[in-house]
């Protein structure tokens, strides 16, 4: 009797094992894929940044991501640890697309360092236009509310559970609203490149905001 | 924390202008980054052997030796390196952590070597990963346990008492290591002299002797010498009983002496003389009598005091016990099929000895046990097969598994005291971590409340906020930006559950993290703390214990003095409690500091009710670590 009962636990102890391995094997062959960037002065010529900027910056990328690529799930994690109060993981999501140029599933070197290099060092426009573009989730060149709602909410997400004032279910909606107050100019409920980058230009607020970002390395 | 991926920080920043647009306040200056922003390598000679690395790789850990100013006390002008007097070998695990996030455990090493080097460069040990884990926690038991049996021979009582020792600490020394002086030897040999005297006579008294003179049946000795062995028996009982009483007295804790095996082996020993002493020579209650005298076989086991080897059996079987238990289980139920199928095998013979089920029990114990003693056999065909198949599976169900049993009885408890350690430990280290991650989340609650994130002038701030890395200045920058966009704050959870409270009951907490935004650049948060302590001092007979008792005293409640004009947006509250702004001459308040959560009251009653006594109020002062300022006013 016991003898039975001792097989049968040892019985389903390997297939658990047998079942992990298979997976680490997956996870293996999959860090394998390696990606070079392209030359340094290349780099340089094409992005905003100086050789050691870039240096520097290659060096961190290439010390969380060593096969050169980094694919949505540890881009999740890497933004998650600065927001350890709630949950980035949406806002991640759609981060990922807007830095994801070429719709490819995975951010390489490049992509990461011209995105990087107009948010930090562009013009207001292209500032605005690549904003505008991570706002406009199915690329379609309007934003409507639906699309506007769920950035909203994948930012309130980020803020966690334990706020104050306390989160209601309709805070992300009332934001919504207000934004499209200011944006949609002519009220057909969506709203264009032009509308953004016209409201935009007119709030006094955001012009200072976009500048206070310019020397974050 | 986001310590690891530090080098992604600029990535984090840039991101955050996505949030720009739809902000709808302005967002706060970034930190103004006094050094320079370019990387440099450090050096650092470890007792010789020169390192070098990056000056972001070390910044990656600003909790750590390496990663925050403390390096500084051991920079040397002269090489413009940094010296650490230190093992060079460890050394290079400990880099290597700083590069890889990892750190590994380095298996020829002296898991206390290595454990002192992780203290001094401040890396908890809990961060080895999973690779390495393992090992360092066997290691480490190991050690402990090896420590510990020196430590308890040690201590196993040749140290000297202190000479001030009570009569009562001293006899129980004596009971519990007889060889500290000749008295304790010499009772440890007499009691234990005694105990054998017992079971020897116990067991004498049953032998037949020569017969009295006219009788001719044997007598057993107990009866022909009845005298004698009553005697012998009543000297041991008082032997015991006085040896109990000692030990009852000079026991520490008295119930758990009274509740330890060994007492109550010693009371059932000696509790059948005292009962038959009471009892009456009742005809009926002496047979119980006799049944109780059985338990005199019980002072057997107080030889366990003096065999180590016993007490050690003792141990292993109740460690042991859920496997003897399983093998009972499976045998009981070979007992009960087997039992049933000769029963009703054997029911058709004439004159069987399977009277019922359970008369079959003893013959399939018999049986399986390959004892086969002979008493009861089956006649019938059927039952002589089902016999004989009750004898072969016995072997199987009991031969068999029993060497595999004994052997696997180490196996399966060191796996199973593992196995629970390490879920138990698992647990501990997760909350370790979590806590130290949670100390890094709140360190930016923490920085809210000092003031940090003041927008004025920084230069009224610097020696009160702690000493921060540029990594986690622009972490918290990262994260008042978020607040800005979505126009509302980080708490933590025991403030958001008391807002919760508050706002289900109707009323408003006043919260000074709510202050602390407020207060721009009029109070730093030194003149705040300075202005608590004023008051803490103002009033002297309310006692201030922090982080420890509470206590309330009768308040009373003063009219807040008018004129404080306090534009804010969070609650009214804060105009009317404002206690920082004001003069102390205008009332002295009091406050007590409360660690546990406070109660919410009403606070808009306050004001108007001037002669209201026992109401406390309610001010956080901070969101956690930092002590809770109730603020009582009196007239």
């Amino acid at each position: 009797m016991g003898l039975v009962m001792g097989t049968f636990s040892m019985q389903s102890n390997k297939q658990d094992r047998t079942y992990r391995k298979d997976k680490i094997d997956d996870d293996f062959e999959m860090s394998i894929v390696c990606h070079r960037p392209e030359g340094l002065d290349k780099l340089e010529a094409q992005s905003n940044f100086s050789k050691r900027e870039l240096q520097v910056l290659y060096r961190g990328f290439k010390n969380e991501c060593p096969s050169g690529v980094v694919n949505e799930d540890t881009f999740k994690q890497i933004y998650a640890q600065f927001f350890p109060h709630g949950d980035a993981s949406s806002y991640a999501h759609y981060l990922f697309d807007a830095f994801d140029s070429a719709h490819s599933g995975s951010i390489k070197f490049e992509d990461f360092v011209m995105a990087l290099s107009i948010l930090l060092r562009g013009s207001v426009r292209e500032k605005l236009t690549w904003t505008f573009n991570l706002y406009d989730i199915n690329r379609d060149g309007y934003i409507n509310k639906e699309e506007m709602t769920d950035i909203v909410r994948a930012i309130y997400d980020m803020m966690g559970k334990y706020t104050y004032p306390a989160l209601k279910t309709d805070t992300p909606k009332q934001h919504v609203d207000a934004f499209f107050q200011k944006m949609d100019k002519n009220r057909d409920g969506v709203v264009t490149l032009d509308e953004f980058i016209l409201s935009c230009q007119e709030d006094e607020n955001i012009m200072r905001s976009l500048q206070l970002f310019e020397n974050v390395i | 924390m986001a310590a690891g991926v530090a080098t992604w920080m600029p990535f984090a920043r840039a991101a955050a202008v996505g949030w720009l647009p739809l902000a709808q306040k302005t967002m706060p200056k970034p930190p103004v980054d006094k050094k320079s922003r370019s990387d440099e390598i450090l050096f650092v000679n470890v007792s010789g052997l020169r390192f070098q690395t990056w000056k972001n790789t070390l910044d990656r850990y600003p909790d750590t030796l390496l990663g925050s100013s403390e390096k500084e006390f051991f920079y040397n002008e002269e090489t413009q390196e940094y010296f650490f007097d230190r093992d060079p070998e460890m050394f290079r695990h400990i880099l290597n952590f700083f590069r890889t996030g990892k750190l590994h455990y380095p298996r020829h090493e002296c898991i206390q070597a290595f454990e002192e080097e992780l203290a001094f460069y401040g890396i908890i040990p809990e961060i080895i990963g999973d690779c390495c884990m393992e090992e360092y926690r066997d290691r480490k038991k190991e050690n402990q346990e090896r420590l510990a049996e020196d430590t308890e021979a040690e201590n196993a009582g040749d140290a000297p008492l202190p000479p001030d020792a009570t009569l009562r600490e001293r006899l129980w020394r004596a009971f519990e290591n007889p060889h500290t002086s000749t008295m304790a030897l010499v009772f440890y040999y007499v009691t234990g002299f005694f105990i054998a005297v017992s079971v020897i006579a116990n067991v004498v008294e049953t032998v037949p002797c020569r017969p009295i003179k006219g009788s001719i049946k044997d007598l057993p000795c107990g009866e022909k010498f009845s005298v004698a062995f009553s005697c012998l028996d009543t000297a041991c009982v008082l032997i015991f009983s006085f040896e109990y009483l000692m030990r009852l007295y000079a026991a520490p804790s008295r119930c758990d002496f009274a509740r330890s095996v060994m007492s109550v082996i010693d009371v059932v020993a000696i509790l059948p003389f005292y009962i038959g002493l009471v009892m009456p020579e009742n005809e009926e209650v002496s047979g119980a009598f006799v049944t109780l005298r059985v338990f005199r076989v019980f002072r057997i086991f107080k030889f366990s005091r003096h065999s180590q080897g016993l007490r050690i059996l003792g141990c292993t079987l109740q460690a042991c016990a859920s496997e003897l238990g399983f093998l009972l289980f499976s045998l009981t139920m070979a007992v009960i099929i087997f039992a049933t199928v000769m029963f009703y095998a054997e029911k058709g013979t004439k004159g069987t000895t399977f009277s019922s089920i359970p008369a079959s029990f003893w013959y399939t114990i018999v049986t399986m046990t390959t004892l086969g003693y002979g008493d009861m056999v089956p006649d019938s065909i059927a039952g002589k097969i089902f016999g004989s198949i009750c004898s072969l599976s016995g072997v199987l169900v009991i031969a068999l598994p029993v060497p595999v049993i004994v052997s696997n009885f180490a196996r399966i408890y060191h796996q199973n005291q593992r196995a629970d350690k390490m879920r138990a430990q698992q647990k501990v280290r997760q909350a370790r971590i979590r806590m130290a991650k949670k100390g890094a989340t709140n360190a930016f609650l923490q920085h809210k409340e000092d003031g940090g994130l003041q927008d004025g002038d920084g230069d009224s701030t610097p020696l009160c906020v702690k000493n921060r890395s540029a990594f986690e200045h622009q972490h918290h920058h990262l994260l008042h930006c978020l607040e800005k966009t979505t126009n509302h704050e980080f708490t933590d959870e025991v403030t958001y559950s008391e807002v919760c409270v508050t706002d289900s009951v109707g009323f408003r907490t006043s919260r000074s993290t709510s202050l602390s935004s407020q207060q721009g650049a009029t109070t730093t948060c030194c003149s705040r703390r300075a202005k608590r302590r004023a008051f803490r001092l103002a009033n002297s007979t309310v006692s201030v214990s922090r982080g420890s008792v509470q206590e309330l005293d009768t308040l009373h409640v003063t009219k807040t003095p008018a004129g404080t004009q306090y534009p804010q947006s969070r609650s009214s509250l804060n105009a009317r409690t404002e206690n920082l702004k004001l003069n102390c001459d205008d009332y002295t308040a009091a406050i007590i500091s409360i660690p546990t959560p406070p109660a919410n009251t009403p606070d808009e009653s306050l004001p108007n009710s001037p002669a209201i006594p026992g109401i406390l109020r309610n001010s956080r002062s901070s969101t956690f670590n930092t002590q809770e300022t109730v603020k009582i006013s009196s007239l």
